[in-house]
């Protein structure tokens, strides 16, 4: 194999390719990246054998082939060559070695056999369609805070990604939760995505799914079987393994009936919640939030280390209520709003509390209350 | 030399009997009435406590441990001729001493006499730190003058009190710190009191093999040997860089105390950091029903203790011996921390659930630890099981009705496997 190809395209592809692979590997392969050319194309695959990305770009294919190299080490061999040169990537399969040129520097690195590379077997697809990459962006970003760290629930650890019934028809709809806080995000049903069998896709996959996200304008080709899904650009092709487990029905926690309605600008009440927690040093910072007509008071009383307090205006017109939250929640709830004013639902101090933005149902936030 | 008859208490000046009573019982050393800090420990305490209640017992050799299966708590010192040692598997006791009486630890007794002792010790210092039901340190500096005795005469008379009021002996060691005064107890059990003097400390110290020094077992054993250090003289040898480079804190730790030094105060609240409680069976067990009924009776344990303590555990531990003996331990951390049974349990049962199945088990064990002040506990609820509230009412209700009926007035069924 010998290619030729510009430095920023390489970078570019390694780049995404390598960022998978795992960075403590018991298996050397597994560190490396398969390298193969054919025709005018070169492509990058990399795998943790859960996930496995396959990066094209096109280059000058003097000589068709494949090998494996390690990833990291490519990847930093590019990184650091001058913008605009042009790298060549020649296969010394005698002596199993890969030789980097770029200029005046010459890198020979070692390869392992590409027939030693796990390719991750194929699987059919039994539902195909396309989603715009902003649609998919909103509904894995304002989710991906709620997924679950526990091990022990390991069916929580990534995006529960399947179609439901929303407020105005069907709805593709994304659920994070750790038994702490939801979040529900709805967006419209993609053409073909009907009877879409549910999965939960893992955080690493929604952490790497991002990278092909900030176009625009770029069309997603999506494909989902009961193991795997796959996420595809014409130039990227992502396929993951899914959490095998079921999803909790989560449609029985959330509040539907919550009356007392509160209603806050979300920057401001993000910077209050912020402010009074600093005099906590507790892991779980407890705020408590005493609401009476019009007035939201925050109030963090830590015995060991003090106190605070701060009042807010708000709508409220309920009878009084005090109600705990652990501090980090409430923050990265009140993150997720960015149009309209949050609007929380409450219904007594050890009930679920319902939190949306403005009157959209197509992004809803549970978070559960603390004693205090 | 400044001398104390452990008779009759009598101080004098240097003979080889009491010139009071005569008797033989003397203690004598150059520093004996200026050394203040000390450790108490009884002489074979559960075995002692039986002894006391059988005179039967009297002239047998006694075990006091759990079962055939379990180990030796305790034996007595007729026993420990036939070299019983306490932690033995007793099918190994058994072998060397098949005479023995084996009696199963009768905690209530023994925590009774336990709090005798605690009483008398009051009378003496506040500076009490109990390290178990039968020994503490204890700090008289400047008692002196309010007992109006130095603080050897006040020792030397609680170890006789406890001899007379509560029919069990104990063992002094006196020193200048705590390091030396559990050491120097250990030097002349049963009925010993020994003193390590400040002069005298460094030429003590030099020939200890160094697993002498508290927290020094075998795996910092081996850790010595491989740099060619088995006693105190080797550890002397050694710089202080190049020890806490090789060591980190312990290396530090080593320093001091090869140099006899310990700074570390007699503190009665010495901060607990687990809450732990095990169970070792009669026969290895690979039943997973009667695994689960052991893991709900230790979680309640564990959780009584912590609701006592008014303590939380931010980490559940699980711990399981196989029948060779090997260990698994695993260890799981919560959002927040908890003292409730339901909680300790449940997050027990998934990392026992973790474990691969099938196997047998010698010994089963569960706890928290990173623990946290009792008002921290339990917040907040989980969201996707909402009974779990109701569950934790539940057991506020059974505590309620524990705390006043007693321990098993109200139990689950779950606690008959």
């Amino acid at each position: 194999m010998k290619i030729s190809i510009e430095r920023g395209t390489l970078l570019k592809a390694v780049g995404q390719a390598q960022s998978v692979v795992e960075r403590r590997n018991t298996i050397p392969i597994l560190a490396n990246v398969l390298i193969e050319a054919e025709g005018a194309q070169v492509s990058f695959r990399a795998t943790d054998l859960d996930i496995e990305v396959v990066d094209r770009a096109p280059a000058m294919v003097e000589r068709p082939g494949a090998t494996t190299v390690s990833a990291v080490m490519l990847h930093e061999i590019v990184r650091k060559l001058p913008d605009g040169a042009l790298v060549t990537l020649a296969e010394d399969g005698a002596a199993g070695r890969l030789t980097v040129t770029a200029g005046k520097s010459t890198f020979n690195l070692a390869t392992l056999p590409k027939e030693d590379f796990p390719v991750m077997a194929s699987s059919e697809y039994a539902t195909n369609f396309s989603a715009p990459a902003p649609v998919l962006r909103r509904l894995f970003d304002k989710a991906k805070f709620a997924i679950s760290t526990e091990e022990t629930r390991y069916y929580l650890n990534g995006v529960y990604m399947h179609v439901a019934t929303g407020e105005t028809g069907p709805v593709l709809r994304c659920v994070a939760t750790d038994g702490h806080r939801l979040a529900r995000i709805d967006a419209p049903l993609p053409e073909g995505a009907q009877g879409m069998p549910g999965v939960i896709v893992p955080r690493k996959t929604v952490n790497e799914l991002r990278k092909l996200l900030d176009d625009d304008e770029m069309q997603i080709a999506v494909s989902v079987s009961e193991t795997k899904v796959r996420f595809a650009t014409p130039a990227i092709t992502m396929t993951s393994k899914v959490i095998d487990g079921t999803f909790p029905d989560y449609t029985r926690v959330i509040p539907m009936n919550n009356t007392r309605r509160l209603e806050v600008d979300a920057s401001d009440f993000a910077k209050a919640v912020d402010r009074v927690a600093t005099v906590s040093s507790e892991r779980s910072r407890a705020v408590k939030l005493s609401l009476d007509e019009d007035r939201l008071i925050l109030s963090v009383n830590a015995p060991d280390s003090g106190a605070a307090e701060e009042e807010l205006a708000v709508a409220y017109a309920d009878e009084r209520l005090e109600i705990g939250f652990n501090a980090k929640y409430l923050l990265e709830i009140a993150s997720q709003v960015d149009r309209e004013n949050a609007v929380f639902l409450f219904n007594s101090s050890g009930d679920p509390t319902l939190m949306r933005e403005g009157n959209d149902m197509s992004a809803v936030y549970v978070v559960m209350p603390m004693r205090v | 030399m400044p001398a104390l008859c452990r008779s009759c208490l009598t101080s004098f000046d240097s003979g080889a009997r009491c010139p009071v009573c005569r008797s033989p019982r003397i203690l004598s050393h150059p520093e004996l009435f200026s050394l203040s800090i000390a450790h108490m420990d009884c002489d074979a305490f559960y075995a002692s406590v039986e002894k006391r209640d059988n005179p039967d017992l009297r002239d047998k050799p006694v075990i006091v441990g759990g079962g055939t299966r379990g180990v030796v708590s305790t034996c007595c010192y007729i026993a420990r001729i036939s070299g019983v040692r306490s932690a033995m598997p007793m099918f190994q006791a058994l072998k060397l001493c098949p005479g023995a009486v084996v009696i199963k630890p009768r905690m209530q007794a023994y925590v009774e006499v336990s709090r005798a002792i605690r009483a008398m010790m009051d009378d003496l210092t506040p500076a009490i730190e109990p390290l178990s039901l039968d020994e503490a340190f204890l700090d008289l500096t400047g008692t002196a003058r309010l007992h109006g005795a130095p603080p050897a005469v006040m020792l030397a008379r609680l170890v006789q009190r406890m001899e007379t009021e509560l029919g069990i002996s104990g063992s002094i060691g006196l020193s200048h710190n705590k390091f030396l005064a559990k050491i120097a107890s250990d030097l002349d059990k049963p009925r010993g009191f020994s003193v390590i003097g400040r002069a005298e400390t460094q030429a003590f110290l030099e020939p200890k093999p160094v697993r002498i020094i508290w927290g020094v077992g075998t795996a910092t054993q081996a850790a010595l040997e491989k740099a060619g250090i088995r006693t105190i003289a080797d550890l002397l040898r050694w710089d202080r860089a190049d020890l806490t480079a090789r060591f980190g804190q312990m290396g530090e730790r080593l320093w001091h105390l090869a140099r006899g030094e310990d700074r570390r105060r007699v503190s009665r609240d010495e901060k607990m950091k687990s809450i732990s409680k095990e169970t070792t069976f009669n026969e290895d067990t690979a039943d997973a029903d009667l695994l689960d009924g052991h893991l709900w009776r230790l979680a309640v344990q564990v959780a009584d203790r912590a609701k006592a303590k008014d303590l939380a555990g931010r980490t559940v531990t699980l711990k399981l011996k196989r029948a060779d003996f090997s260990q698994i331990t695993r260890r799981h951390s919560l959002t927040e921390p908890t003292q409730i049974a339901d909680r300790i349990y449940r997050e027990a049962r998934a990392l026992f659930d973790l474990v691969p199945k099938g196997a047998a088990y010698r010994l089963i064990g569960v706890g928290i630890a990173d623990l946290a002040p009792g008002a921290s506990a339990d917040q907040s609820n989980d969201l996707l099981d909402p009974s779990a509230a109701t569950r934790s009412r539940a057991e506020q209700a059974t505590d309620a009705i524990r705390a006043r009926f007693g321990k098993d007035a109200i139990i689950k069924g779950r606690a008959l496997r």
